[in-house]
């Protein structure tokens, strides 16, 4: 893999027409320019900027944790934390609703677990049709920089399968920066939650994963 | 240029800038944000959005909106000023968005807004190119796409001399023909998204300005794109 480069807006990341220019880039003549600040990477010749910084964006195929903040006539309105807000159609609900009372399924003010499936001009559409989706009952929910969220899950889930493990809590983390931790008893979750702002207080240590085993030992004495 | 060195009241060079200093990340509520110093002047920007704009009649459903404040802390000047918006303040604030949105490249937010707010905290002239420059790098910090960064500075003329990054005392120099005062404000590439001025200037010497101008902003890029790639260094 190549190097990784802080680059700002307007910054000439790579000469030459054998590079792509992918997310955050631009070509500008022979040239692709960061549009973005943040981290410059190069994968197959395609060149793209991961941003470190700002407000989440949502995406296609995110999981995301929201609170109901409205009911209408066929779904639920679901703030999740961004700019537009979310709306869950009831034929995105894998069971039968009566139309005439959605808060028996959702009210204003629960939290929910969804699936991005969808972004237009109206706005963000949800759906909860897939396992491990829906409404939450009972747990934590934490929240933490959505530009952290990379490094609490992972190189393919390492990290959250490492505090699943040590704290025995079911974490569901959505990609807008809110957790759930769901354990039998409250100082597992408590535990959890520590465990997780460790991560994102320590985010630029490289080789995480074993700084938070470390971690763990320290905390069991 | 003249012959005999002309003095500064504060004994620097023509084309000698304050000491700066920029700093990125300084406010941790905001979505971004940045700090940017000419010598006595400091300025604070913080980046909100790109959020849902209030009230919906402003929204617009083409592109995204860009909404700076402009504000002098009653304590930023010696005589301490009354605070809240004033005439000034809101002059300034809408010069600050007209200079810096044409570097935005907010196509892809309709209906939102990208609320730039900027405090001056000590205040010694210059402060519209002090905030200016720390709203840019603050926008860069939100993760706003940009074209490129904007730079900015005053350029003053006291009697007949140029000067770069003009002071309190030089903007109000009486002697001669007096003080003008020309902010500017330029991209990295060189052209002028910004150009005001307060007093009057001969065709000839406003290319000089320009000239001194992009020599300034160089610098002072050099200065946001290092507090930029500072901020990031440990993430890497």
């Amino acid at each position: 893999m190549a190097e990784r480069k802080i680059v700002i807006p307007g910054e000439s990341i790579v000469k030459g027409n054998d590079f792509l220019p992918g997310e955050g880039t631009e070509k500008r003549g022979e040239e692709i320019i960061a549009l973005r600040y943040g981290l410059s990477e190069e994968v197959n010749r395609l060149v793209k900027v991961i941003p470190l910084s700002g407000v989440y964006q949502p995406r296609r195929g995110n999981v995301v944790i929201g609170k109901v903040e409205n009911l209408t006539m066929n779904g639920w309105l679901i703030d999740v934390g961004t700019a537009e807000t979310a709306f869950l159609p009831l034929a995105e609900v894998p069971r039968y609703v009566n139309k005439d009372a959605l808060e028996e399924i959702m009210d204003i003010g629960d939290m929910v677990v969804a699936k991005i499936f969808g972004i237009n001009k109206r706005g963000i559409d949800l759906s909860i049709k897939s396992r491990g989706l829906g409404k939450i009952n009972e747990g934590l929910i934490i929240k933490v920089n959505p530009n952290k969220v990379p490094r609490v899950i992972g190189k393919e889930g390492s990290m959250i399968n490492l505090i699943k493990n040590e704290t025995g809590c079911n974490i569901t983390v959505g990609q807008n920066g809110l957790i759930w931790i769901k354990g039998d008893k409250i100082e597992n979750e408590l535990y959890a939650k520590k465990a997780i702002l460790f991560v994102t207080e320590k985010s630029f240590v490289s080789g995480l994963t074993e700084e938070i085993k470390k971690w763990f030992e320290k905390e069991k004495k | 240029m003249t012959a005999k060195i002309f003095k500064r009241p504060d004994g620097r060079k023509p084309d000698e800038i304050r000491k700066m200093e920029a700093k990125v990340g300084i406010i941790p509520n905001a979505d971004g944000s940045a700090m940017f110093r000419f010598g006595d002047t400091i300025a604070f920007a913080a980046v909100y959005g790109p959020k849902k704009m209030h009230p919906q009649h402003s929204q617009d459903p083409e592109k995204g909106t860009l909404r700076c404040n402009y504000n002098m802390l009653s304590f930023s000047v010696n005589e301490r000023i009354r605070p809240g918006p004033s005439r000034r303040n809101i002059e300034i604030s809408k010069i600050t968005e007209w200079a810096l949105e044409p570097v935005l490249m907010i196509g892809k937010y309709p209906n939102m807004v990208i609320e730039v707010h900027i405090n001056i905290i000590q205040a010694n002239a210059s402060t519209r190119c002090a905030g200016i420059n720390a709203a840019a790098m603050a926008l860069a910090h939100a993760g706003i796409p940009m074209r490129e960064l904007v730079s900015s500075v005053s350029i003053g003329k006291l009697d007949k001399q140029l000067v770069v990054d003009v002071s309190k005392d030089e903007e109000d120099w009486e002697e001669g023909e007096g003080a003008t005062d020309i902010p500017i404000t330029l991209t990295k590439s060189g052209e002028i998204t910004h150009l005001q001025l307060d007093g009057k200037i001969t065709k000839e010497q406003l290319k000089e300005v320009l000239g001194l101008a992009k020599k300034a902003t160089a610098k002072i890029y050099e200065v946001q794109k290092k507090a930029l790639k500072e901020s990031l260094e440990d993430e890497k």
